[in-house]
């Protein structure tokens, strides 16, 4: 996988994740190009479009796309696959996501992408164990979050003495 | 101190404050990302670091989804990865994943920091510092951490483990000595039975497999039980991957393998895996019938399907067996028929390419009909896209797939009038090549040009524009084949041709110079009777001579004089049609119809006074003055008959540039000689050496110019008009190119051949078209192109390897047994090939001896795997062992799996080759 794109449906990107290297305009030149292919395309056609020799992938869920990219001799079903499962994985973290969820947390979204891909592979096929893992580590984030907090009060405590 | 940090972090943004505020904002997304970023400069300075990592990721969100720069915070990102606090890491980690690449200079500072974490006890960590390594790591960074990976390579963690086998893949990529330290354990891991490492090494060795698929055929065994076991989806996806690569080099591999992929296809009930499946037989295992007839009954189930996925995969799989069985096309003729309607544009483009691979001599008409009747309905994008397959397709090799040419070119006529067509300049460039390289199509051609000239609604259409010049072309060239000239007169001075863009114009005023000129010549000079001018018989002899398609073209004057006999009248008209038509365009703008108008003219004038005169006034003054006329036409008329020869586009370069010839030098001496002469920078021709006599000729063309006056006027128009649009003049590096002097003088050579070529123009046949055609175009070809290529592909494959060695190489001593742990890369890349060869050669004697296998040519390499087994003790005793302990090993898998033993046996067999002609390294001595 080359790279991992999400698009609104009015052309807004929510995510973007590079396997590969792309200068900053290159990146720009990509998302404009394939938001103008993908966003144009009808419900009823398939998922897969041909891009300056490679392969796209997309598929729509609610007003959202999420595009990966490929080499063309990969498997295009798998990489459905392979959206569908990182969306069923937003799901059960976010509880039912939204598109709203991605723009606010969209750190966590890297996050989660993170767990299932590494460079550009897939490396975790068990929803259970992603959610598990990054619940693991946000609590590790909240704790140290807790800590600072409690450090900040303290010192508000102290200041307003 | 305290004080402003503790402001800073109190009233701070958070990133979910600034994407509030960027989704609610007053004044403009601009205006407030960089009011935003302002910010994020200052806060990223703090000391305290929490603020600055929230500073941090904040850059980020911008960077990534406003495409802003945030390399200046690359020091920052570091700053805060110290942090010991893992919230902090975790933010640090993901801004430098998603902005440091190779020349990043802080990116030599990370190396700490990663082999910190690499080894922290936290898993957390040292998985996310892996994901970051996988991301950025580049050759200093995957040499100085290989250690790190390859303890963490038997982690008991699953959870790290199989980050560190998915990172190996860029630590290699990076750094191949590495893979002598890494790879063994890399294989240890196939055996592990956790499906998620082994999906993580299966994937690293897709990876691998499909830059060099050799190196891993020792691996086939593995790979082949991985295959059989495996109960997930994602693993055997990914080792009928591997299997796809390396099944062509082995074809008894693919003999064990294809039973396998059948089985899985048949069981499977998803559709990925199952794709996968007939991808490999199709792509890999295409000589095995019956797997092929399983996944073509497989894809016809897809084609059939109503998902669009499916059936865009189903047809894409039909084109790649299309390659190699056609029959499986045609079979399902049907259906990529019926989608070349589907609403989806992807499908449709796909079912194209597959109609067009079953294009073929004898269907093509059939197939090109259907087509263009797709064409007329769909939308303009793929009308265009079908035009263009249809056009590329049967162009294809020169247009080797035609038999009928005739039918093609009044095809290439109907296409051009297809409402959407886009094609002009494709069409354009045909009509004008079949003109050039096919002599018996040209009437057909004349007819089609005539009724695209005619047709004063085509001229409206501003995509057509380049066709109608090539008509115009046509109709000028190849004129003596019309029925009737007087009516192209017509067509080509229409007032609507205004509506033509100025270079087009030219075309169209130059193309009616030549017909006027042979409407003249017809009447005057040939039909002399009719014009009352008598021709003196050494003329006419002349005439019978030079005329330059020899016997074919005196019939077609023949013909054209008793079909539409141009009298003295119709000549009148026809000068004053010119003269009305042309007259307004004496003050174009552009120069170039400007001034052809002006020659076109001048021309008429010339011969109104004697065309007008002749009949008047009295017997010997017209006598006189008519054998002046005469003159002059004729030698216009010689001057533009001349046949010109068809050379495709590639000619220039396949002529090779000749010992002690300077190209440069060559373009200096054409400017001294034709300095005055503007060389038109579209003229693509006009460089290099089959120029060279273009422009002795030009030149000599200028001195005649000056020499004979007006006579000549018009034969340097014609040079110039040939210099200036050399796409259709072609000159060739053949010796009728193009001399603009008075042709009689070398014609009869040329006309010999020419009459040759079309003694048996009677016979129409396509078969008879062929062989005349070749010898006509394809003398200068054959021996240099295939030059050419032998030459250049090597290197470039050669190229390739060398750059992949390094890796593969590395890979293969691994797999081979030998067990380098000080790798010095000077010596891994050198003697590389030797060694290799000398390693394999023992291992596989070994495992010969073992199994008693007797084979010829075996005597010999097990006196010399005696040789260097001796002489390898000696020098490594650690080696030694190491290979003992392989070979231990593999003894014991042996006696498990005797069959994938034999398999082994087999993989290795090939790489056999080698050692015979390896000389023993020096190193070993």
């Amino acid at each position: 996988i080359h790279f991992v794109l999400l698009i609104s449906r009015q052309g807004k990107v929510r995510l973007t994740k590079w396997y590969s290297t792309y200068s900053k305009k290159e990146r720009s030149k990509v998302l404009r190009e394939l938001s103008g292919v993908i966003l144009t395309r009808g419900p009823r056609l398939c998922n897969f479009v041909e891009w300056r020799g490679l392969k796209v992938v997309y598929k729509r869920y609610a007003s959202l796309y999420f595009c990966m990219c490929m080499d063309p001799d990969g498997n295009e079903l798998e990489i459905l696959e392979i959206i569908h499962h990182y969306v069923e994985v937003l799901d059960r973290y976010f509880g039912s996501v939204c598109e709203l969820d991605l723009i606010y947390n969209f750190h966590k979204a890297y996050y989660i992408l993170d767990e299932i891909l590494i460079s550009g592979e897939l490396q975790e096929s068990s929803k259970r164990t992603v959610v598990r893992s990054v619940a693991a580590q946000d609590s590790l984030v909240e704790a140290a979050k807790e800590e600072t907090g409690s450090t900040i009060s303290n010192i508000i405590a102290l200041a307003a003495k | 101190m305290s004080g402003p940090s503790l402001m800073d972090s109190l009233f701070q943004r958070t990133l979910e404050d600034l994407i509030k505020g960027l989704r609610q904002q007053l004044i403009g997304e601009q205006a407030f990302i960089s009011k935003a970023l302002e910010e994020i400069r200052k806060e990223i300075k703090s000391t305290d670091l929490s603020t600055k990592s929230t500073a941090l990721l904040k850059l980020c969100y911008l960077s990534n989804l406003h495409f802003h720069d945030m390399s200046f915070a690359a020091f920052h990102a570091l700053e805060v990865l110290s942090s010991p606090r893992f919230p902090h890491k975790k933010i640090a980690y993901h801004a430098i994943s998603l902005s440091f690449h190779d020349s990043t200079p802080v990116l030599l500072l990370i190396t700490n920091h990663l082999r910190k974490d690499l080894t922290s006890t936290n898993e957390f960590e040292v998985s996310l510092s892996l994901q970051c390594l996988s991301r950025i790591a580049n050759v200093d960074l995957a040499r100085d951490l290989t250690p790190e990976v390859f303890t963490l390579l038997s982690s008991n963690k699953l959870y790290v483990r199989k980050r560190a086998v998915a990172v190996v893949l860029r630590v290699f990529e990076k750094y191949p000595d590495s893979v002598r330290v890494c790879f063994k354990r890399l294989v240890e891991n196939l055996e592990n039975y956790d499906p998620q490492i082994l999906s993580a090494v299966v994937g690293v060795f897709s990876e691998l497999a499909c830059k060099d698929p050799r190196s891993y055929l020792p691996l086939a065994p593995e790979f082949y039980k991985i295959l059989v076991d495996s109960k997930s989806n994602w693993i055997s996806i990914k080792v009928l991957k591997i299997f796809a690569k390396l099944a062509p080099l082995e074809p008894r591999l693919a003999n064990r393998v294809v039973e396998p992929i059948c089985d899985l296809m048949r069981k499977t009930g998803a559709k990925s895996l199952l794709f996968e499946c007939v991808r490999t037989v199709v792509t890999s295992f295409s000589e095995y019938e019956s797997a092929v007839r399983l996944a073509v009954e497989k894809i016809r189930e897809f084609l059939v399907d109503e998902d669009p996925n499916l059936k865009y995969l189903g047809l894409h799989a039909l084109s790649i067996v299309a390659s190699k069985h056609l029959w499986v096309v045609s079979e399902n003729k049907e259906v990529v028929i019926k989608s070349l309607s589907d609403p989806d544009p992807n499908i449709k483009i796909e079912s194209l390419r597959l109609v067009m691979a079953m294009v073929s001599e004898h269907n093509v008409a059939e197939i090109s009909k259907v087509l263009v009747n797709y064409a007329l309905k769909s939308d303009p994008l793929f009308c265009n896209e079908i035009l263009g397959s249809i056009l590329s397709t049967c162009s294809r090799n020169v247009y080797e797939i035609i038999v009928d040419f005739d039918w093609y070119v009044s095809l290439l006529g109907e296409m051009s009038r297809i409402p959407h067509c886009q094609m002009g300049e494709e069409i354009e460039n045909q009509f004008i090549d079949i003109g050039l390289r096919v002599k018996d199509v040209r009437p057909e051609l004349v007819r089609v040009a005539r009724d695209l000239l005619i047709d004063p609604a085509l001229l409206g259409n501003s995509f057509l524009h380049r066709v109608l010049s090539a008509a115009a072309w046509v109709s000028g060239e190849y004129v003596e084949f019309s029925r009737n000239p007087l009516e192209f007169m017509e067509a080509l001075l229409q007032p609507r041709t205004s509506l033509l863009p100025p270079s087009i114009m030219a075309i169209y005023i130059q193309s009616a110079f030549k017909v006027l000129v042979f409407c003249l010549h017809t009447c005057f000079v040939r039909g002399g009777s009719t014009a009352g001018v008598p021709a003196s018989a050494s003329y006419e002899s002349f005439d019978d001579l030079s005329v330059e398609n020899g016997a074919d073209s005196t019939v077609a004057h023949g013909q054209t004089c008793t079909s539409a006999p141009i009298t003295n009248e119709s000549i009148v008209n026809l000068l004053k049609l010119v003269e009305l038509a042309l007259s307004p365009l004496l003050g174009s703008h552009d120069v170039e119809v400007q001034e052809r108008a002006r020659n076109l003219l001048g021309f008429v004038d010339l011969i109104k006074l004697e065309a007008l005169n002749s009949s008047g006034q009295e017997e010997n003054d017209s006598e006189r003055k008519g054998v002046e006329a005469t003159k002059i036409i004729r030698l216009v008329h010689d001057a533009f008959s001349k046949e010109l020869g068809p050379v495709s586009l590639t000619a220039q370069g396949k002529v090779p540039v000749p010992d002690g010839l300077t190209l440069n030098e060559n373009l200096g001496d054409l400017e001294t000689i034709c300095g005055d002469i503007e060389l038109p920078s579209s003229n693509t021709f006009s460089f290099g050496y089959p120029s060279e006599e273009k422009d002795v000729s030009s030149f000599s063309n200028l001195q005649i110019k000056e020499d004979s006056g007006q006579s000549n006027e018009s034969t340097s128009l014609l040079a110039e008009h040939r210099k200036r649009h050399g796409l259709y003049y072609l000159p060739s590096g053949k010796s009728e190119v193009i001399s603009n002097d008075y042709p009689p003088a070398n014609d009869p050579a040329l006309q010999g051949d020419n009459n040759d070529n079309a003694s048996d123009l009677v016979k129409l046949t396509a078969e008879s078209l062929v062989p005349k055609r070749k010898p006509n175009h394809s003398k200068p070809r054959p021996v240099v192109v295939k030059l050419d290529e032998v030459d250049e592909k090597p290197v470039a494959v050669k190229q390739l390897e060398s750059r992949d060695d390094s890796l593969s190489g590395a890979v293969r001593d691994i797999l081979f047994g030998s067990e380098d742990i000080l790798p010095t890369s000077s010596r891994s890349n050198l003697p590389n090939s030797n060694r290799k060869g000398k390693k394999k050669q023992h291992m596989i004697t070994q495992v010969e001896s073992k199994e008693n296998v007797v084979d010829d040519g075996n005597s010999s390499s097990r006196r010399r795997k005696d040789h260097s087994h001796g002489k390898e003790r000696r020098h490594r005793k650690k080696n030694a062992e190491e290979r003992n302990e392989t070979d231990r090993k593999e003894k014991e898998s042996s006696s498990n799996h005797p069959r994938r033993h034999k398999s082994r046996q087999r993989a290795e067999e090939p790489l056999k080759v080698p050692p015979q002609t390896s000389v023993i390294p020096d190193f070993l001595l």
